[in-house]
């Protein structure tokens, strides 16, 4: 019985696939082909991590090493550090850079004109328009010692070379430019949210906190769980791009994360086994957050997590 | 949906006051540095070296935009950051709608296969070296595939262009079945203009995310000529290497510095003009596209 209905699902799905052949030659084929090349054979490589890579035998041919690229970088000198590096600056972005756009869409939503609104999301969406390396670049003119910030404060400080100021310029910089983008968001669902529910709480004499604890938010709880969910699993991942455009020799106790060394150690260096050990650790470290935070989530939102 | 402002009660005010006055400051926060870029740019370097800027027309010049204009490597940059950020926006937004065309139909025999096939690229991947042995391999470095290629398949973007199709009545699709016509016709004919906002959406984000990307350009393409935007920009506005040409007819080395200095402002103000003044044309896509798209998605 099972196996007959297995068997007629089976030629049911053989009688689709012939009759809808378009839809896997046609459409699905290119999508499919490019993510199972540029995607699916890297992680093949991946191997590397555990030999000894070496050019002239290829992946398959070089000789295994076991964890000793794992073991190499878990007991140098430098791995407490750019670990840290790494969690700090995600964790600390994550924390002050998450609720920014949230509270912004919330004010967007209390805004009556139309046109008041529409004029300050044009402002606050610009710098998402704005590449990496331009605003790096802004930031290295502000903050140099001849630049404005310092013609403020009538100093010469020269904040890209102080690892303490690192992180802060990172985070800032990240919310100045992506916070109003991110909004969008948000916004968009709050506009979707039931205005009676609104008049309703008006009515019965709520003021405008209340209303937004009480209707507002809801409306966009659960956009704000998988946001944070998705951002949470990222931190390991963090943007390359900046981190890198940002760093100086100077800062660098600060600004060395995992992915700008994995960058130096294997492109730079050419140390290609010990460069997919410290990425392959890094992704490693990342999936357990993320699984972790779903299930922390799960717990606190009533089962519902990504 | 809100009540006036000036009906609201006094506690209500203060709140929302307080609320706007400090999305006012993060409005004057963005604006306040763009200006002042636009304004430097616009500066003798002499002046901007010793006052500052200033609001005075007579220490104005465009000293900076004559010498970003003459730039090659700025020029050479600019025309190929346009080439590949429009390759890449075609290519990827076309394979991206094609494949959530079928991932849309709910009764596609092997959907949750090739969802999962996708959805996994988003949280594990080889990671650089890795690929980048394989980009070797293909003999694809130091040319434009290397960066349009690879990562032409978008698998958020293949997350919302489902979406969208869904939200399509099925109704449409029944119609041009009765009259007969096939899957390609169909998404050709009907679901493409039908869907015209977040196709416009999706192209603006490859095409933007394009533009100002650096990172697989540093890496992959090692003719200085082949180089985009991004990385001229790169030496110029962080590693501090204005090309020659841009200041050789200058002495000392005092002036040259100053000149630098300027050649910053105008250099960005040139490369970002372009998006800038782009996108306030695109906001109405905003609502209709990315917004059907996120709240779904």
């Amino acid at each position: 019985m099972e196996k007959r209905k297995k068997r007629s699902k089976n030629s049911s799905s053989l009688m689709y696939i012939k009759k809808n052949w378009q839809l896997y030659v046609v459409f699905m084929m290119p999508a499919f082909l490019l993510t199972l090349v540029f995607k699916y054979l890297p992680i093949g490589g991946i191997l590397m991590a555990f030999k000894a890579y070496n050019p002239r035998l290829g992946i398959w041919g070089s000789n295994w090493v076991g964890v000793k690229n794992f073991s190499r970088f878990i007991s140098s000198p430098d791995f407490a550090g750019y670990l840290l590096n790494t969690l700090k600056l995600s964790i600390y972005g994550l924390l002050w850079g998450f609720p920014v756009p949230v509270i912004l869409a919330l004010l967007l939503n209390r805004i009556n004109s139309k046109k008041v609104k529409k004029n300050i999301q044009l402002v606050l969406y610009a710098p998402n328009f704005i590449s990496v390396i331009v605003l790096c670049g802004m930031v290295f003119i502000f903050l140099s010692p001849i630049g404005p910030v310092n013609k403020i404060l009538g100093t010469s400080i020269n904040f890209m070379t102080m690892p303490e100021a690192f992180r802060s310029i990172y985070i800032a910089s990240g919310i100045w430019q992506g916070a109003g983008w991110a909004s969008i968001m948000y916004t968009a669902a709050l506009s979707n949210a039931s205005q009676e529910l609104t008049e309703a709480a008006i009515i019965d004499g709520a003021d405008v906190l209340r209303q937004i604890r009480h209707v507002d938010i809801p409306a966009i709880k659960s956009i704000i769980v998988i946001q944070f969910i998705l951002q949470a699993g990222n931190i390991m991942s963090l943007g390359f791009e900046k981190a890198y455009a940002l760093q100086t020799s100077m800062n660098i106790p600060a600004s060395e994360i995992i992915p700008t060394y994995v960058y130096k150690l294997g492109l730079q260096l050419g140390d290609y086994s010990f460069s997919t050990a410290v990425g392959l650790f890094n992704s490693v470290i990342n999936v357990i957050l993320l699984l972790m935070v779903n299930g922390i989530v799960k717990q606190f939102n009533e089962g519902e997590g990504l | 949906m809100n009540k006036k402002f000036s009906k609201l009660s006094k506690k209500d005010q203060i709140i929302l006051g307080l609320g706007y006055l400090l999305m006012g400051l993060f409005a004057l926060a963005i604006i306040v540095p763009l200006i002042f870029v636009i304004i430097a740019s616009f500066m003798d370097p002499n002046v901007l070296n010793s006052k500052g800027i200033s609001f005075n027309v007579a220490h104005w010049s465009l000293d900076g935009y004559h010498r970003v204009l003459e730039n090659k490597m700025i020029g050479k940059g600019f025309l190929n950051s346009i080439l590949y950020s429009v390759s890449f926006s075609m290519l990827s937004v076309g394979v991206t709608l094609f494949a959530a065309y079928p991932l849309s139909k709910l009764d596609l025999a092997g959907r949750r296969f090739f969802n999962t096939f996708f959805v996994i690229t988003m949280f594990f991947g080889g990671g650089l070296m890795p690929t980048y042995l394989l980009i070797n391999k293909l003999h694809m470095v130091n040319t434009i595939w290397a960066i349009i290629v690879p990562n032409a398949v978008n698998v958020w973007n293949i997350i919302l262009a489902r979406t969208y199709f869904q939200s399509v009545p099925g109704e449409l699709r029944e119609a041009s079945s009765v009259d007969g016509a096939s899957d390609v016709l169909h998404f050709y004919r009907i679901l493409m203009p039908v869907c015209k906002p977040i196709i416009a959406v999706l192209i603006l984000w490859q095409f933007v995310g394009m533009w100002n990307s650096y990172f697989d350009a540093m890496i992959y393409l090692e003719d200085s000529w082949l180089q985009p935007l991004q990385l001229v920009l790169r030496s110029i506005l962080i590693q501090n290497t204005p090309d020659p040409g841009m200041v050789a007819d200058i002495q000392s080395a005092a002036e040259m510095s100053k000149l630098a200095e300027l050649l910053k402002y105008s250099t960005i103000v040139v490369s970002s003009l372009p998006l800038l003044i782009m996108y306030p044309f695109f906001q109405k896509y905003f609502d209709s596209g990315v917004m059907v798209g996120s709240i779904k998605g």
